[in-house]
């Protein structure tokens, strides 16, 4: 079981490869588009890097709702 | 009746001999090869296993993530495109600052195949990982198009952007639309040119199986040898070539460099054969008249060709009958494929730099590796050095599959 801040760390990881974010702007209060600057395709991309890393499932329909890091992480908690 | 005055102001190009125009043109003038044995380990169950490979690799100059979002086509545009327009003294911060209006921009760049690597390596990651796991970059990736949009979203053109596609003619082709957006009043700067990388095992598979492509694995530099002897073949070279063309009056009024003048553009289709040209050059002479009525320009005042001859044993000769045909004996001849090696789409743009240059320098770059001419030979070819000579007026051919025939004139400024 991963905790919060280990989630979050994987998170960092994997928007840095994917869409160059900075590691250390990556917080559970910061949104995905507004603050991190990660565009549509490239939250595809978070996402299926994040099933894999997680080992969990993101249907297409739960993405709209991971606006922040932190609702990303509510759901990886809940769900792997 | 009058027309309209297009001249060349800028030049950009990443090629396997040098990352930019002046590398690539010092190259050439030193009669360099730019082929090498591939060391992929796909290569070796090929029976071609050489290739013209890019001199600076993209990532030495595009940072990492957007790399990832682009072809490696895409990418070597960009370089070139960017290249050329810094030349052409347009701004170098961009449109905003060039006084240009972003609705008199229009782009046309081509590619010969389009973006195939990212096409096969993503069927690769389809049939290993399943469907998913396909990049979602995928689609603007692979687009032929992409190439021209990526320029035009960069530079902000929003006059059009456009694509040809001819093959082995694409890049001419891509500048000859150029000529007609601007005499056609639609635009009064196009950055035109073509881009190709396809070094990869299914597009050599693909040439080598229809025996297009030269096997002289074992003395990669001397493959590439129109004209001569003991040719078997082209050799695939990836690369980028871009040229800033321009409205005369438009470039004169803000004072730019000119390199030369666009003198005129013929362009025309065998109606023979799908891949082979017809065989006394027909169409490809026609093209060449029609560039000569085009320019106003008599046979007698084309004293260079750059010519297609891309070593294959049928091509280079028809093409030397269409030379004599067209324009007559006395034209000095050369390839500078047998340096870079043949870009396919890219081809035409690299060799219109490289005419300009020769304009603009009084040189005519060497043929290397004719060591044994053709017999068939009956062209002044500048064969293993650069010959210096006045040069007012020069002809760039390319021909494609398909039997698309384009020469292009470009005269001193």
């Amino acid at each position: 079981m991963a905790t919060r801040e280990e989630i979050t760390s994987g998170l960092a990881e994997i928007l840095e490869e994917v869409a160059g974010v900075n590691p250390d702007d990556v917080a559970e209060e910061k949104s995905f588009t507004d603050d991190l600057d990660v565009d549509s395709l490239s939250m595809v991309e978070v996402v299926v890097a994040a099933e894999e890393k997680f080992g969990v499932k993101i249907p297409d329909n739960e993405v709209q709702n991971l606006k922040t890091v932190g609702d990303a992480v509510s759901y990886i908690e809940a769900n792997h | 009746m009058s027309r309209t005055d297009v001249v060349v102001t800028g030049l950009g190009a990443t090629t396997p001999l040098g990352g930019d125009v002046a590398s690539t043109w010092d190259a050439m003038l030193a009669g360099r090869s730019g082929v090498s044995a591939l060391t992929q380990e796909w290569a070796g169950q090929l029976s071609v296993r050489i290739a013209a490979q890019l001199a600076v690799d993209p990532a030495n100059l595009i940072e990492r993530v957007k790399l990832r979002r682009l072809d490696r086509s895409e990418a070597m545009a960009l370089i070139a495109g960017h290249q050329a327009w810094a030349d052409s003294g347009l701004a170098d911060s961009g449109l905003a600052d060039s006084g240009l209006d972003p609705e008199r921009l229009a782009v046309s760049i081509g590619s010969g195949i389009g973006g195939a690597i990212t096409l096969l390596n993503q069927y690769d990651v389809l049939k290993e990982h399943g469907p998913r796991r396909v990049s979602p970059h995928t689609v603007p990736m692979l687009m032929p198009n992409g190439p021209a949009a990526w320029v035009g979203l960069e530079l902000g053109a929003q006059a059009g952007v456009h694509t040809v596609a001819s093959a082995c003619a694409t890049g001419a082709e891509a500048l000859a639309l150029g000529l007609d957006i601007i005499r056609s009043g639609r635009a009064d700067v196009v950055v035109a040119g073509g881009t190709e990388a396809v070094v990869h095992q299914l597009p050599i598979a693909g040439f080598a199986s229809m025996r297009a492509m030269s096997t002289r694995n074992d003395d990669p530099e001397k493959a590439s040898r129109p004209w001569d002897k003991g040719r078997d073949g082209f050799v695939l070279g990836e690369g980028a070539g871009a040229l800033v063309l321009e409205r005369a009056d438009h470039a004169a009024a803000r004072g730019a460099r000119v390199y030369a003048r666009f003198a005129g553009a013929g362009i025309t289709s065998d109606g023979y054969d799908i891949v082979q040209p017809h065989p006394e050059g027909l169409g490809g002479i026609r093209a060449m008249n029609m560039a000569l009525r085009d320019a106003d320009l008599s046979g007698s005042d084309i004293v260079h060709v750059n010519a297609h001859a891309t070593s294959t044993p049928v091509g280079d000769m028809a093409e030397v009958h269409g030379v004599r045909k067209a324009i007559g004996d006395h034209p000095v001849l050369t390839s500078t494929k047998s340096m870079s090696g043949h870009l396919l789409g890219a081809a035409g743009a690299l060799e219109s730099i490289a005419t300009i240059l020769a304009i603009r320098d009084s040189v005519v770059p060497p043929t290397i590796n004719l060591d044994d001419p053709d017999d068939g030979l009956s062209l002044d070819v500048a064969a293993h050095k650069a010959r210096p000579m006045d040069i007012p007026a020069a002809l760039n051919n390319s021909f494609g599959f398909g039997g698309h025939n384009v020469a292009l004139i470009f005269t001193r400024a």
